[in-house]
């Protein structure tokens, strides 16, 4: 945002002028802008678009990597349908998102709070320090979490027997391997959302909560009627990104858990690899694939218009 | 007046105790990484080492391949960053300062396929890499995701806001396209640049899925594929591992503290007006 207005200076309206005047004459141009955009076109198209659609053909096939694509319809889909580890894997995605997201927002919107106004004393360095863990790779942070939330190692369950508890299977324990999956995704994630919170509050414009005051609102009062209602776009914007990154959760599944014990906290994304790459089954992979993209269109769709409903504004 | 001050506290404690939750488990890492290993799992576990020493590092880089790893992924960070930069630049300008057919169309379909996540098409992206001759060669992990939308994006917003006139009159000087693009809007674009660059370098140097999809050979391996391959092991030296993972954590610090003003405005232009 503040990128952005660097270079705006204060000749501004100037230039706004001779904008509205020339964009339609003097750069009608079609070679040159073609030309800026072919490199990105050519990548973008070759690695995204066409793969894009070429995952969809694939889902129709037996394809393997050394062996002939073969059609047969929409074969791969009906197995999908009876395909039990399919299903827990495809309700672990749903357990998965649904938890980190909500709680997500909870907490990035709670650290926000704690830090937009600019009023307090080192709140630019605590910004930075809720950000540090967002630096980090998701491979490092499953590390780290590892040896932290390890069995007999780790210092967590050290410090429980320390001081007369006992150890708590962290990552061995079906249930709680899934909490604390979804734990560590909020602890590597939150300063993010954080960051882009802060902006959002800071777009509120501060007459409203002098009004407010003047008003004698409380500060509950005043925290439903203005703070949320203004946040609600930024809300959404939250919302979107950290459910589509909730649906990628690789790296650190891969790395904590494996996706076990047996099944508990494999996702959608695990069982692809594992299908595509190691059983050789790209066809019935790409089918999951398909599936997966279908849920993360759904999920985007239903915020998008469950937000849109209610927004009185704008 | 009171009321406020205890206010204030009740704010600082929290600030406190949240920030201490989320640096502890980095900290403790990059402590023990400085642990001798007969100390790492001993009790009574200290939180500072009671021996400091290196030797984890040493060991960690004379052990098979990581010093190929670490060149590995400067080399892929350093040169992806490079053409994200100038691509996704090239692109925003296109979409900014020129009226042409298609214009809008072109810029919406990039936008949109922000939600199609790399895991949804990577089995087409492997056929497609192995097809162009591309797997096991770093060029495969720089290249494909050189293109990105939210590049596009930022470079778009930004100089949709630079002024048409200085552009008007190096045509007048009659300057040609690619010299105004050169001498002109790269220059006035640094702010930018340096946004793109930042997000660019930090997101390669992490990345862990396509060097995952490209590279089955060890020696083009990258830091984050080293490492999730030594803790898939059966027996995890953990102490060599911390060691590493520290290495590879260094890096993405240091360029956060050097530039941390142009993060938050990166994410708040990429997130807001988005």
């Amino acid at each position: 945002m503040r990128g952005s207005t660097i270079v705006s200076t204060d000749r501004q309206p100037v230039y706004h002028n001779h904008m509205k005047r020339h964009t339609k004459g003097n750069f009608h141009q079609t070679a040159a802008p073609l030309l800026f955009l072919l490199p990105n076109i050519l990548i973008f198209g070759l690695f995204i678009i066409v793969p894009a659609i070429q995952g969809l053909r694939m889902s129709l096939t037996e394809w393997g990597v050394f062996t002939t694509p073969r059609f047969i319809g929409f074969a791969n889909f009906v197995e999908l349908a009876q395909d039990a580890v399919f299903w827990k894997t495809f309700s672990n995605t749903i357990v998965y998102s649904l938890f980190t997201v909500s709680l997500i927002m909870v907490y990035a919107l709670a650290l926000a709070l704690l830090l937009y106004k600019n009023t307090i004393k080192g709140e630019k360095i605590f910004r930075s320090l809720f950000y540090i863990p967002s630096l980090l790779s998701m491979i490092t942070v499953g590390i780290a979490w590892r040896f932290i939330l390890g069995d007999e190692m780790g210092i967590i369950n050290y410090l429980l027997r320390r001081f007369g508890g006992s150890g708590i299977p962290w990552l061995t324990d079906s249930n709680l391997a899934m909490i604390s999956i979804i734990g560590v995704s909020i602890w590597a994630q939150a300063g993010y959302y954080m960051v882009i919170l802060i902006a959002g509050l800071q777009a509120i414009p501060i007459e409203l909560y002098e009004a407010a005051t003047i008003d004698g609102a409380s500060r509950t009062k005043t925290f439903t009627a203005i703070t949320i209602p203004l946040l609600r776009s930024t809300l959404l914007v939250v919302m979107v990104l950290s459910t589509i990154a909730s649906f990628k959760a690789y790296e650190l599944i891969s790395v904590m858990t494996k996706g076990g014990p047996g099944y508990a906290t494999k996702l959608i994304v695990q069982q692809v690899y594992q299908v595509a790459f190691l059983e050789d089954r790209m066809g019935y992979a790409s089918a999951m694939s398909i599936v997966l993209m279908l849920i993360i269109s759904i999920f985007t769709l239903v915020q998008f218009k469950f937000s849109g409903r209610e927004q009185g504004y704008e | 007046m009171n009321k406020q001050k205890v206010y204030n506290s009740i704010h600082y404690v929290l600030l406190i105790v949240l920030a201490l939750g989320t640096l502890l488990p980095v900290l403790w890492v990059i402590l023990s990484s400085f642990k001798p290993q007969s100390e790492l799992f001993r009790v009574p576990l200290t939180f500072l080492p009671q021996k400091w020493t290196v030797q984890n590092y040493v060991s960690s880089l004379q052990a098979g391949n990581f010093p190929v790893y670490f060149s590995n992924t400067v080399f892929v960070a350093v040169v992806s960053t490079f053409i994200t930069v100038m691509v996704n630049l090239m692109a925003g300008y296109a979409l900014a300062k020129y009226i042409f057919k298609g214009r809008n169309l072109i810029f919406t379909i990039m936008i949109a396929t922000l939600m199609i996540p790399l895991q949804v098409i990577m089995i087409p992206i492997f056929l497609q890499l192995k097809n162009l001759g591309m797997l096991n060669s770093l060029w495969g992990i720089i290249i494909p995701p050189a293109a990105t939308p939210t590049g596009v994006f930022l470079a778009r917003q930004y100089l949709v806001n630079l002024p048409d006139s200085l552009i008007e009159a190096a045509r007048i000087d009659g300057a040609k396209e690619y010299s105004i693009f050169f001498r002109l809007i790269l220059p006035m674009s640094k702010p930018i640049v340096a946004t793109i660059a930042i997000f660019s370098f930090m997101w390669r140097w992490n990345d862990y899925l396509w060097p995952l999809i490209v590279i089955t050979d060890n020696k083009k391996q990258t830091v984050q594929q080293a490492l999730a391959n030594f803790v898939g092991q059966l027996q995890i030296n953990w102490s060599d591992l911390l060691a590493m993972t520290t290495i590879a954590i260094i890096p993405v610090i240091i360029v956060f503290l050097a530039f941390q003003r142009f993060f938050f405005s990166g994410i708040a232009a990429g997130s807001v007006k988005g």
